[in-house]
């Protein structure tokens, strides 16, 4: 469903969750986007979807800035942050093996890159899970990311405003 | 020829993430093991104890690629549980949402995920190199699909706008006919894209299924119809339990489907075409026609073309009821639970999906089963991946593991469909 903030005109900047509500830390994406979503930042639409991919490709088409939160599977540690800026450098090569969906963020990134409709801007937060198995809670190591993935994100879209309109 | 064992530890390309191991012995039969993880059980158990107008949105989150699917077998079952059908234009609209589900799933199959393997590519990103007009018809095919399940369920992806009884709101006529260029273009595109997959080389291969789809006395199957098979079957969605049975198999956790007399059946687009050809729109079984399939296809490479033939269809019909469109007076009928159980079959894009529900007087789920394509379609994947390699054992291990994967993903397997998890995990011998 569309998020707050369409009657702004420079709504241009999305935040997309991706994730499964009822595949345990699968669900942090989502949880992020809506606490994005609930601070009401102007001229910021937030998205909540299941991640596939081809979707995601038109949802960003024609936004400046977007950022997305996505669970990984890198056996990195539970609820590590990983920062990437995808219209800089190529997705790594473990998101596309660990990613939990078939034509996933990773694939759509380098798909739009190939076909020209990367978007100006797009900077994928991947948090690492713990447990992807049925079930409808965080473990609490990831739970622990949620606040700070979400204060990295707001100061990102600050930065996004000044760069976007210089006085 | 000496022993060896092929692995695929990650199958990629398919929804979810499973494993495949092939053990080759001279003298021997291959013994193949498709390997995916967790029954869908955590859904079942899930459900119990939600009220009936849960059980739609619910039991679409099993998937992000056929959530429509879950949706409409969840209505139905419950309409059939407390005795009444969804007539007339609403009946309409839950054809078009699913047809728009079909549209979505099979271009992603069909362009994304399966064409790589015939032309010899990794992925689509690296296909897309190459044929960046072939991967960008198929992102705008899709995109069609989403637009159509978006213009009546109310978003592309889950969409909230299923109930039992009908829909929470209907869609104005502008908003369905804001579609009918979109359409036509995808029709267009998809006559283009039967003749495209059509001139894919295939291997030589053909089994003798028991294909199992549903049949429609007038229409190509989608809601509604009696479950049959080319051996004789031919059954309400009441009787899927006495003759469909579920085997736990020790290297998976998900459940193997198999009639109850122990074979194997094959269902999704190469069964549910060969069985209903003749229900195909008539442009669908001409494209079939021109480009050299038969009306009943055993080769399971073909499933690409069949895809094709029936993304046609799903155009043709599409458009016809949105030509044929009037908003209902209402968008839902009036439902009154009743104790009861509910049963239905329909075809998701991957084939025959079942669910069951046993609903209390308050209209509280006392029990739920639910059936996916993928779970049906286990055995008769790994009998086609042994006789392959039983065909094929002289190919170079790299090119044989390749065809084997691809024999895989001839059956679009949705795992998480299947499993409900994702978590890879490595089986070493």
């Amino acid at each position: 469903m569309a998020g707050n903030g369409s009657e702004i005109p420079e709504n241009r900047i999305l935040v997309i969750g991706i994730g499964n509500t009822y595949r345990s830390d699968d669900a942090v994406g989502l949880i992020a986007a809506r606490r994005i979503e609930e601070k009401g930042l102007p001229g910021v639409k937030v998205l909540r979807e299941s991640g596939e991919g081809a979707i995601l490709m038109d949802l960003w088409k024609d936004a400046d800035a977007v950022i997305i939160f996505d669970t990984f599977q890198a056996g990195a540690e539970p609820g590590s942050i990983h920062r990437f800026e995808a219209g800089a450098q190529p997705m790594p090569e473990d998101y596309f093996h660990y990613s939990t969906h078939l034509f996933g963020v990773a694939e759509a990134v380098e798909l739009a890159r190939v076909l020209g409709q990367l978007p100006p801007r797009l900077i994928v937060y991947g948090i690492n899970a713990k447990e992807l198995a049925p079930g409808s809670n965080l473990s609490p190591e990831v739970e622990k990311a949620v606040p700070e993935v979400v204060e990295r994100a707001v100061r990102e879209i600050n930065a996004f405003r000044t760069a976007k309109r210089p006085h | 020829m000496r022993s060896k064992t092929l692995k695929v530890d990650y199958l990629t390309r398919v929804e979810g993430e499973g494993g495949l191991v092939i053990r080759v012995k001279e003298g021997q039969a291959p013994e193949v093991r498709l390997k995916i993880f967790e029954p869908p059980r955590f859904f079942e158990a899930l459900l119990r104890g939600r009220n009936y107008t849960e059980a739609p949105d619910i039991t679409a989150r099993i998937c992000g690629i056929c959530p429509v699917a879950y949706q409409m077998c969840a209505v139905h079952a419950m309409e059939s549980a407390f005795g009444f059908r969804v007539e007339g234009q609403l009946r309409a609209l839950r054809r078009l949402i699913y047809l728009g589900e079909w549209i979505e799933s099979h271009a992603l199959h069909i362009f994304l995920l399966h064409a790589p393997d015939f032309l010899d590519y990794e992925d689509a990103v690296r296909m897309a190199k190459d044929h960046p007009a072939v991967v960008e018809r198929g992102l705008r095919l899709k995109k069609v699909g989403n637009e159509v399940v978006a213009a009546v369920g109310g978003r592309e992806i889950h969409p909230v706008n299923v109930r039992v009884g009908g829909f929470y709101k209907a869609p104005q006529k502008r908003d369905l006919a804001r579609l009918i260029e979109k359409l036509e273009w995808a029709r267009e595109a998809a006559f283009e894209t039967v003749r495209w997959t059509a001139g894919l080389s295939f291997p030589d291969f053909e089994r003798d299924y028991t294909f199992v789809a549903l049949r429609h006395p007038k229409e190509y199957p989608l809601n509604e119809g009696r479950l049959i098979s080319n051996r004789g079957l031919d059954i309400p969605a009441e009787e899927y339990d006495e003759h469909f049975v579920e085997e736990h198999v020790p290297y998976s956790n998900a459940l193997h489907s198999m009639l109850r007399n122990g074979s194997e059946y094959c269902v999704g687009p190469v069964a549910r075409y060969s069985l209903n050809f003749d229900r195909l729109s008539p442009s669908a079984q001409e494209a079939a026609r021109a480009a050299g399939l038969a009306p009943v296809c055993r080769n399971p490479f073909k499933s690409i073309v069949v895809r094709s033939v029936e993304l046609v269809h799903a155009c043709d019909e599409a458009l016809r009821i949105i030509a044929a469109y009037e908003e209902p007076e209402r968008p839902t009928m009036e439902v009154q639970p009743r104790p009861a159980t509910g049963y239905a079959c329909t075809e998701a894009p991957r084939g025959v999906l079942y669910h069951r529900y046993a609903v209390d007087r308050d209209g509280v789920i006392t029990d739920a089963k639910i059936v996916p394509p993928t779970a049906q379609n286990q055995k008769a994947i790994e009998s086609d991946l042994r006789e392959f390699v039983l065909k094929y054992a002289n190919l170079p291990e790299d090119e044989l593991l390749w065809r084997c994967e691809q024999a895989v993903r001839n059956y679009d397997p949705c795992i998480s469909c299947a499993t409900h998890i994702m978590k890879p995990r490595i089986v070493r011998d």
